[in-house]
Order: C-alpha cells, then structure tokens, then sequence
C-alpha cells in the first residue's frame, strides 16, 4: 500500500491538535480541572539546613491554624514513604533531612493559601551535620552516590605519551532548572472502591502509578493516572512528579476528600532538581592539525542527595563525550558526586549535552593552541565512513552524514567570509568584539536501558467512522499527540478531524515508558501505526472477502476506501465491518530492533541510530560589562524525513534557545549554606524574546531520511537541538579570543553569563602579565 | 465572615461583576480561576516575572476606553474597581478567533500552550494600541512574556501578522472604543472614597490627594498601595496580611505628569509607562534605560514614584534621579515640603518619611545646556531583569573642563548612592580619558558593593568603573562601536521565516 496525499497525512505541517485551545484559554492543565468543593490544597514544609538531624518537630501551630483539616508526616503514610524506583527518596523525611529544601510534612488545607500559610508556622529543631555542597568538595570527600565509571578503549596513557602535541584543561559546566511554565501539580480523587485516581503532570503515568500505588499500600490495578497535557517537561516531569502525585493521593486517602498538590513557583525550584552541573578534567594528545590520538577525560556531576535518574544521566554523558569525533585512545572516568543539594534529574539531552559540552572545549582548546580555525580542529576529527567510525563504547556509527550537513551549513552560512569580516570588524572596535563558531551535534536516539524502548497504544473505530486514539506518550507541548495522531489518520486515509487523541491514561496502556530520550514519536508513533494496520487489515480481509478482489486492489484514501473499481466511505466500510461483527479496535505495540547494551562493560549498540545537526552561530560581547547578544543563527538539522516540519522546526528552535540560556543567562546560584538563591523568574534568568537573535535561519536537512526503519523513516527531535546551542557559546569564546587572546577563550566556563565573561577576558589578562607569557597571537 | 462597605465592581465581557466579602490582598488571578473557574488566565510564577498571568485591563480615559496590560498575579482585585477585565477567553467568539489568537495559532506559536493565553493577552495590547506595529514594537511588547518552548520566533511572526487578518466582530479597536463599553465603565465610577472591611482587613480607595493624605494621616501604619508592582508580592511571596490599604491609583490628579518652570513633576499615580513616556521627551537617552525596565505589564501598573519611594537599592530609576538632582515632594496631611532626593534615603528600605507621610510626586530638573547624562543597566539578561549594576552620569564640560559631574549607581549599596570621591575627582580636571580613570579609581572608595546571585562585589566594582569609561568613550571619547544593541539592529538581511512546505 503505497503513501497517500491526504491533507493530514503525515509530513505535513499541520498544527498542533491543542492550538486552538491554547490561544483561546481553553486547554485545560492539570490545575484547570474543577473539582468538588470539598477539596483539600496542600502545601509542605521543608528544611531549613542542608545536612541534619531532626531533634524535634512541632507542628501544633501548623495544625491550629486556620482552614487546616490534617497535618501529615513519614508516620502517615500508609504504604512505602518513597516516591523512586531506586528507593532512596523519601516522601517525608524521617530522622535526618540531606538537603535544604527536602519536604518534611504537607499540611492539606480548605484553600491554597491557608496551606502555605499553616505550612511556615512549624518549629522544626535540627543538629546541624556537615554539609558537601559542590563538586569539588564531593570528590575531595570521595562522597559518591552511585559507582564510579570506566569506559576504556585502547591505550591512551601510551598514546598521550607518544602524542606530537599534549595539552591538560578543564571546564565547568553549570545546571539548569527545568523552568517549565506550569510547576508540578498533581490532584487526586479517591473512589469507592478504595482506588485512585490521580492527574497528575507527568511524563511518566506508569512510574506516577507504581509509586502512588506503594505510598498508599495498594496494587497498580488500584491506580489511574490520567494527563491530557502538560505545560512544559523538558525532563522535569519524568521522575519527580510522583511525590506530588504521591501526596496527593495519601491526602486523599486518609481524608477520603479529593486533594491537590500545587508548587508555587519558588518551592518548585527549591524542591525539585536540575540538571546536572559538571566538571571535566581532560588531558589530550594530538598532532599539528589538531587531530586527537588519546584523551584521558574526567567527568564529575553534582547528582545530589540521592540517585534519582543519576546513573543513565551520567552513561549518556560518557556515551556523548565523543559528540562527533572519533576517539583512538580513550579514557573517559564519570563521577557521581553526592551532595546536600537537591537531586538532579533528567534534563532535555539528559547528560549528552553536558558530555558534549567537555569534548568541544577540548576541540576548542586544541584550535585555540594550535592557532587554527576550530573548525578545522573539529572537521579533522570527525568520524569516518567505514574507517575511524568506533565510538568508545564499541557501537559503529554507521550513518555518518558530518561532512554532507557541516559542508553545506558551511557554504550557507558563509562561514568562512564572515570569519574574515568579523576580524576586520574587530580590528577596528576596542569595545565590542564579535565571534563566530559552528558546533556538531551526534545524538544517540533509544533509551539507554534497553527495555524502556517498548510502547504500546489503542485504537478505537466507532461506527460512525471516528476514531479514538491513545498511546502511552503524552503531551507536554513538543507535538507528540499531533504527529501520532498524523500516523494514524495516515494509515487509515482519513481527514485529521477524524482521529481524536485522548489524554494518556494508565488504565488504557499499561507498563509504559517515560514520554523521555526523544523517543516519543518513535515509539509510540510505531505502536499506533501497529494497531491502526491490524484494524486495516481486518477491513481489507472483509472487503477483499465481499468484493472477491485481491487485497492490493483496496486503498485507503481521503475519507474514502477504494475498492478496485468502486468507492465507499469509510464510514461505511465501518459500518460493514460492525455488522459483519468484525473488531473495530486495536492494540498496538513496538519494541526498536537492533539495540543492545552491556551496562557492566559499557558496551554494545545502545542506539538504534544517530540523529545529526549542526549551528553556526554569530555574537558580540561588550568588553565592558561582559554582557553580549547573539546577532545570528543558521541551522542545519537532521530529523530524517519529518513526520511534521513545522513542529520540528519549532522544536529545533525551542531547544536551541533553551541551549542558549543553559550556556549563558541562566545561573544557579546556592549560597554557602546550601540554600538556592535563584528561585523565581525574578533571579533565574531563562532566554526572553529579546534574545532570539534578529537573523535566524533554521532549516531542516533535505532528502535525508533515517537509514534505519522508524516511522516513516523520520527521526527523533526533541533532545537534540538543544546542543546546537554549544556555537552560541564557542562564538562567545571566539569573541573573547578576539580581545585577550587564545588563553582567555579558554579559560570560559558556562554559563558564560556577562559576568563570567569579564572574568575571562581579565583572569588571562593578569595570568600574562605575572608569567610575562604573551598569547596576543590571533585566535583563529 | 463579615464584609460591609462598597462592593469591588468590575465590567468582564460586558457583565457587571460585584464581589463582597474577599480579602483586600486577593489577587484579580485567584479570583478569575478559583471563584470565576475562568481557568484560561495561569500562574507561572507569583511576582509579575513570567506573564503567563497577562490580562488587559480598560480604563475610563475621559471619554474613551485606555486598554492596558497587567499581570493578574499580583494584581489585588479590589485594584480593579472600576474597570474591565479582557482575558484570553473573552477575544473569541465561539470557534471564532480573534486576529491575534488566529495569527498565534497559524504560526504555531504554541507548543504546550500555557504560557499562550499571556502573549495573547501581550499582543492583543499592541493590537489596540498601535495599528502599524512593526517587529522591533512586538519584541518590545513581549518583553515580559516567558516561553520555555518556542524560542520566541512564531510568536513574533504572529505579532507581525496579526494586523493583517479581517477586522473581527469583538475586540476590533472600534469596538475596544464602543459607547457601551465607555458607558458601563461610567456607570460603575466612585465619586468619592470607595472603601471595604473584610476579615482580611480594610481598603480605602480615595479619589482626591486630600482625602488620600487625611486617610493615610489617620492610618499611618496601613500599607500604600499603588501599582502593586512589589506590594503585590508581599501577599503572594511572603503571604503577609494588611489590616489597612490605602490605593493612591485611582487619585486621578496625582495622575499629572507636567512641567513646571525648568522642573517635570510626575505624580505619584502616575504609571511608569506614562512617566517614563514624558521623561524621554526630556531625556531621549533614556529609552534605552525604559525598555530594559522590567516589562510592559508591570510599567503599566506600576507607577513612577512607586519605585522611588520602594527605594531598593537596585531599583532602575534612582541612579539617573540622583544623578539629575531630582527631589521629592512630600505631604502629611496638609503638610507639605519638598526633600532633595539626596537625602531621602537614609539606609537599607530606611526613607525620610515621617509616619503618615507619602510622596505627592518626584521633581526632576529638565536638561540644562552643555550637560551630558547618560544611565546604564547591566543584568545578565537584556530584557526584564534586574540590575546588577546601574550608573548614571550627569557632567557638564565647558572649554574642555569639568564644571559639574553628579554620578549615581543602584547595586553598589544599600541604597542607591551618588559617588562623592569620582565626583570630586572629575571636578574642574580636563575632560580626557586619564581623568576618567583617576575618577573611575575613586570608585572603590565610594562603593562597597555586596555580592549576591546577580553578581560578585568585584564584578560589581569593575562594571562601575567600565561604565564611567563608556560615557566618556560616548562623548567625544571614541567614535568606534560602544553598544551591543546598535549592532544587533544594523545586522544586514531580513529575518528568515522557516519555509515550511
């Protein structure tokens, strides 16, 4: 059966399903959903010190005052006080708190704001214990929350040894909290029969119902969780929603009253971790190009107080610390650094773009030293085709198409003129200086847990030709329910109207994976398709049957199905269907081929395929103040051949200003008794309109489809635009080259806020004078 | 619960809305979603920093309609008295949207949406207020407007487009400016005080400066209220109670913004939009300073005066005040007396006001002939944010010397403070680029700035120094490129739209 032209078929940018209801008000997220009056809000209280022992705690006043029906603590709750599958996060602390900001009651209330009021009112005494608050101090104290790794390929002491070229260098690479617009909420409402149902935001329905499940003591059957939308994840909304949903639901069990959990922005970003922040430490051995022999690298991150998502995040740093670039001889450690801090998660990129971001400054290091053009550097260094093409954990990368995309993106941009133009800009301007980079990006696509890549979905076909679509994905703005929705109406032949997505709910697809690694529209794309074939089937069966034709004479097509010579509408091929009692629906499901993965030795195909693209990005910075502007962006990126272009262009330029502010704006800043001091919108500063540059262009790669069979050969969009924002900031250490020279380029770490930029072009600044070396010498 | 006095009364699509018995401190969002369960207006975050909370409000402007955005988040209802509420839900028509909600959805400038209903509400402003908008007034007007998603450019495409879809049926800017709409607004007007008790304490709106000045008189421990751009907080961050509010916004005279001799007074009601508007008639270099302050919403409500008598020590307009030698006029009752903004700031959120006491309007001297001034703002981002660092520099040089030099910086102290030492060291010496060191030096001797998530103290000190040299490099120090805007807007080219097939 060959594609079709149908209006809504897949490859078309058709609009996300939810557009009309977002500009008009009309969506409705988890806390838009009424509920009866006699629902209960809740809010918590939480720890004041960062590492301690609870001596006492006094809730009387919390209990007495106004509006508040029930106080809960650790001792309340009715089944396991955890909310993670790694069984170290407590719902309720008991006995000692292991951050500041750790939840150590909720009090549920007649209103929102008689909660948070009651909340603040408990005396809670603490002996305080030693607190490990950053990197540095955890390695130095070897406080880890997880096992040191080891991926080990050839022999890089030896070939560091034998290198032309050596060069040692590190780079700090900062957090990012997840700012998603709607913070975490959850609302639950007990049923009579001692279930729950719980709506929860969530990227991750089955993991919110195995939790809520064991808080409460009960089995999953007991359990729905339910979400149309979200209003934003990026990560966020994968593990940590089930302590809300978790709270929720002992709330309403206890009190038999529905029950809702909201975060007022500030306890959400005190509450609930970030990405990682890390520290690489490199020693590289190279040659005159700058070609990389052996790389010894270090990797540490700050996980926090418990493992949470820590260990795939920290494989998928290792597993991204090649980005694009072959690597002979390597060494690659990762740390996972214990902290009193609260625990890090899953972030868009999910530890590949903090891996990324240690190999391109190495690459940027080695340009810098060698006086070349770092796109040299990283275009010597690129994996080959058939030859050099082993990343070091032992899989090929087999769809290779560097060159092709860097090549054109390079013209397009005209790259090279306008590294010329830049330097005779600068030349004359001691103020403003400007910079200009092109960063890669390789992204591996499949979960790195080999049995997370599984979804399923369900097809309904009522009789009058409508559909009802669900899958175990959901919705948190990326487009997922449009595009799987495209699949379906595209297998069927219908008009989009005619398949309605349904919110995803644990009752209808069980035992799913987290909506996470990119791989929604893959997965649960592939499972829809599944299910919406085999009713197909069953209708061409029928009709091949009735008709006596062939089953290659039968099409589905715009609303209608052909049958050799004749037409009817679907509808009435449904019909037929039913009364020929013929099932009308389906399940589907799909598990991606190829992939498998030792997690002892590191090794194996962890990936079904790559996903490629490439960023050259042009800024100014102000000598004075350190404060600088993106001035263009040109994009070439891989998504194979789309499902949906315009929700992948919007995704590839959502995710890279969202590396923008990662890389620049957005600083976290905890003060040296562990307390976050960026917590609102007012101190945490994540890209505003004015910093989308006034020149963009973002394009998608052409006639590229994915080499491997995923739905309709398209490929996963969501994580890896992200780090196309690394050319924003090598353009800021290009400009920064420009000013103090090579060493003060190097010397940037993220984010490269105006700030950290000053620093960088002063540090070097007197580093030179003190060893009188001077490293004036043009940066590329 | 007992509630007596005037009820809040507000017009929302064409229906009078009375409410009774609310505390004075609830919020226009908490009442549009929990009581109305009119959900489509959100909270992103509490404090007027994300505009996922963005309505428009319509005032009563003489005879015609003024529409204005706001954020509904810190936005106390009873401070809507006498107005009308236009929320993301009242521009369609059934599945008939309005042009900015068509032009939204047609650039796919929503992806999970809920910041969506506050960038409509952003551009459907723009949309009244200035027909030929063009892209540089649509980036201006989504300042204040947070999105995690897009990366911002469909929604600029929208805002460009908007203007080009059939006028609609509702909400057209004939309609925005219909009879009706001006006589229910009439219709709903105090003539004299509008005032309320609830179980959450007292409200007094009073309508003239004398009764404002015999109420606060009488109440000196009540909280003023004007824009309720940081007072807004104190009730949804720190969850504070009031036993009395005195709302100084609806006193239309303390609204005035004139000039007076060689001095602009701007009343205390006025916003920081309108204020800002006359002072850059006076001071064009201001501008720049305008569109860094904060975000569209919180100018139109927050007022002028507000911010000085807040006196935060990072607070935008107190440096170029300082530096202009601006004074404020204060009144108790019917006291009256004018102070030089130099000595009102006594320490950290410690003024020179007497109990009972209130800023009837600030005083700035317009320009003088052969003075230089210019204000810079350095925060880690361009848009909204607060200042790291803010200098302002007043300098006058004749025949090649100093005769007169103000500095003032925010950021540097508890409270924003002139720079005495630089000042001294400018005075009298050759306008040149040594005595801008030597000055620049002086810095560390005036300042002793605090470290915090916004900067280091030594980032801080640097940045000073920086910016005296930038104004000097700015007049007549250099005629190479100083600014980083002015080369992102020479950028050549068009912007490139994804051609999407």
């Amino acid at each position: 059966m060959s594609r079709k032209s149908t209006e809504a078929s897949a490859g078309k940018p058709v609009k996300h399903e939810s557009a009309q209801l977002h500009v008009t008000g009309r969506a409705r997220y988890t806390d838009d959903i009424p509920l009866p009056p006699n629902t209960l809000h809740v809010a918590f209280g939480l720890s004041t010190v960062a590492h301690g022992r609870i001596v006492a705690m006094d809730l009387a006043p919390v209990r007495e005052a106004p509006g508040v029906v029930a106080v809960f603590t650790a001792e309340d709750v009715p089944g396991d006080n955890n909310y993670s599958p790694a069984h170290d996060d407590p719902i309720f602390a008991e006995g000692h708190v292991h951050f500041l900001g750790q939840q150590l009651f909720a009090v549920a209330a007649t209103s929102y704001q008689a909660a948070r009021k009651a909340a603040r009112l408990a005396k809670i005494d603490y002996e305080e214990l030693p607190a490990i608050l950053d990197i540095p101090s955890a390695l130095a104290a070897e406080s880890y929350v997880l096992p040191t790794r080891t991926l080990h390929r050839g022999d890089p002491a030896a070939a560091l040894e034998t290198a032309p070229r050596r060069l040692r260098g590190q780079i700090a690479i900062g957090g990012q909290d997840h700012f998603y617009l709607e913070g975490q909420v959850a609302a639950a409402l007990p049923q009579d029969d001692g279930g729950m149902i719980v709506w929860s935001s969530t990227q991750h329905p089955s993991e919110v119902q195995h939790m809520v499940g064991h808080a409460l003591g009960r089995h999953c059957h007991d359990v729905v969780i339910q979400c149309r939308r979200m209003g934003g994840g990026f990560g966020g909304k994968e593990s940590q929603p089930a302590l809300f949903a978790c709270v929720a639901a002992i709330v309403a069990a206890r009190t038999g009253r529905p029950a809702k959990v909201r975060l007022d922005r500030d306890d959400d970003m005190v509450m609930t971790g970030k990405r990682h922040d890390f520290l690489a430490e490199y020693e590289v051995g190279f040659d005159e190009q700058g070609r990389i022999s052996a790389l010894d690298l270090m990797l540490a991150s700050r996980c926090g107080y418990s493992a949470d998502l820590s260990a795939p995040v920290n494989d998928r740093a290792m597993f991204h610390a090649d980005n694009c670039y072959y690597l002979e001889h390597v060494r690659i450690v990762s740390h996972r650094c214990r902290t009193n801090t609260v625990s890090n998660t899953a972030f868009r990129g999910f530890g590949g773009p903090q891996g990324m971001m240690a190999i391109e400054a190495v690459i940027d290091d080695v340009a810098r030293h060698l006086a070349l053009d770092p796109l040299d550097v990283r275009r010597i260094n690129y994996y080959g085709i058939g030859e050099r093409d082993l990343t070091p954990y032992w899989m090929r990368v087999e769809d290779n198409i560097l060159e092709d995309l860097t090549t054109q993106l390079e013209e397009s941009s005209a790259y090279r003129t306008r590294r010329e133009a830049i330097a005779a800009f600068n030349e004359g301007s001691p103020v403003i200086k400007r910079g200009i980079a092109l960063t890669p990006v390789k992204f591996g696509i499949s979960f790195t847990a080999t049995q997370f890549n599984q979804a399923g979905a369900l097809v309904h076909i009522y009789t009058d030709g409508t559909v009802l679509l669900n899958h175990g994905g959901t919705e948190m703005g990326q487009g997922l329910y449009t595009k799987v929705a495209q699949v379906v109406a595209e297998e069927l032949g219908l008009p989009l109207d005619r398949v309605r997505v349904s919110a995803t709910d644990t009752s209808k697809i069980p035992n799913t994976s987290a909506t996470a690694a990119s791989s929604g529209s893959d997965l649960n794309g592939k499972a829809a398709q599944a299910a919406a074939r085999t009713i197909r089937q069953r209708l061409v069966d029928l009709l091949a049957e009735r008709y006596r034709i062939a089953p290659e004479g039968i099409r589905f097509d715009d609303g209608m199905v052909h049958i050799g010579d004749d037409s009817l509408p679907f509808k009435d091929v449904v019909t037929m269907a039913y009364n020929a009692r013929v099932s009308l629906s389906s399940t589907g499901f799909y598990r991606t081929p190829k992939i498998h993965y030792d997690k002892d030795s590191l090794r194996g195909r962890p990936f079904f395929y790559f996903a490629y693209g490439a960023a050259v990005t042009e800024v100014a910075i102000d000598t004075l103040t350190g404060e600088h502007r993106m001035l263009r962006v040109d994009v070439l990126h891989d998504v194979g051949r789309s499902l949906n272009p315009a929700l992948d262009i919007g995704q590839i330029e959502g995710g890279f200003l969202q590396g923008a502010g990662w890389l620049t704006s957005e600083e976290l800043h905890w003060d040296d008794q562990g307390s976050l001091k960026t917590h609102a919108p007012s101190t945490y500063k994540i890209p505003a309109v004015g910093d989308w540059p006034r020149e963009a262009h973002i394009r998608l790669l052409e006639n590229a489809p994915n080499r491997e069979e995923t739905i309709f050969r398209s490929k996963a969009v969501g994580e890896p635009p992200l780090m196309l924002a690394m050319s924003v900031f090598h353009a800021l250490r290009d400009a920064v080259a420009a000013t103090s020279g090579p060493r003060a380029a190097t010397a940037l770490s993220a984010p490269a806020t105006p700030e950290a930029v000053l620093r960088a072009l002063e540090t070097v600044t007197a580093t030179d004078a003190e060893t009188g070396d001077v490293a004036a010498e043009a940066g590329a | 619960m007992s509630a007596n006095g005037t009820p809040i009364r507000f017009i929302l699509d064409g229906e009078l809305v009375s409410v009774t018995d609310v505390p004075p401190t609830m919020t226009l969002l908490e009442y549009l979603r929990e009581h109305l369960g009119r959900t489509g207006t959100k909270e992103g975050c509490a404090e007027g920093d994300c505009g996922a909370c963005t309505v428009v409000l319509g005032e009563l402007d003489g005879d015609a309609m003024r529409y204005r955005s706001i954020n509904a988040c810190i936005r106390f209802l009873a401070a809507v008295d006498g107005k009308e509420v236009v929320t993301a839900e009242s521009l369609s028509k059934g599945e008939a949207m309005h042009p900015v909600q068509q032009a939204m959805a047609d650039c796919h400038g929503s992806q999970c949406g809920f910041c969506t209903p506050g960038f409509v509400m952003s551009l459907f402003d723009l949309y009244l207020n200035k027909p030929d908008a063009d892209r540089g007034d649509v980036v201006t007007a989504l300042a204040g407007n947070l999105c995690r998603c897009t990366g911002y450019r469909p929604i600029i495409d929208a805002g460009c487009r908007m203007g080009d879809y059939p006028t609609p049926e509702t909400w057209s800017r004939q309609d925005a400016q219909s009879r009706e709409r001006v006589e229910r607004l009439k219709a709903i007007q105090h003539e004299g005080l509008m005032s309320f008790s609830s179980s959450g304490g007292s409200f007094f709106a009073p309508r003239t400066t004398a009764e404002l000045a015999s109420i606060y008189d009488a109440y000196p421990d009540a909280v003023l209220l004007a824009g309720g751009t940081d007072v807004g907080l104190w009730a949804t961050k720190q969850l504070r109670e009031f036993r009395e509010i005195v709302h100084l916004a609806d006193v239309a005279e303390l609204r005035r913004i004139r000039v007076d001799g060689d001095t602009l007074e701007i009343g205390a009601a006025a916003s920081l939009t309108d204020a800002y508007a006359g002072l850059c008639e006076h001071y064009p270099a201001l501008q720049e300073l305008y569109h860094r302050f904060a975000s569209p919403p919180i100018r139109n409500a927050g007022t002028f005066c507000g911010n000085v008598a807040n006196g935060s020590p990072i607070g935008d307009s107190m440096p170029f005040l300082l530096a202009l030698n601006a004074s404020v006029a204060l009144r108790r009752g019917e006291h009256q007396r004018l102070l030089p903004l130099d000595d009102f700031y006594l320490g950290y959120q410690k003024k020179a006001l007497e109990p009972g006491e209130f800023i009837e309007a600030v005083r700035v001297p317009l320009p003088s002939p052969g003075q230089m001034t210019a204000t810079y703002k350095v925060s880690k981002r361009i848009d909204q944010d607060i200042s790291a660092v803010c200098g302002a520099y007043a300098v006058t040089v004749e025949q090649g010397r100093v005769t007169a030099a103000r500095i003032a910086y925010g950021g540097m102290a508890a409270t924003p403070l002139r720079a005495p030492r630089a000042e001294a060291a400018l005075l009298g010496q050759p306008w040149s680029a040594a005595t801008m060191d030597k000055a620049a030096a002086m810095l560390a001797h005036d300042y002793t700035p605090i470290a915090d998530m916004r900067a280091s103290a030594g980032y801080r000190l640097t940045v000073a120094r920086n910016l005296l040299k930038r104004f000097f490099l700015e007049h007549g120090g250099t005629t190479a490129p100083t600014r980083l805007d002015a080369l992102a807007t020479d950028m050549e080219g068009t912007e490139h739209v994804p051609q999407i097939h």
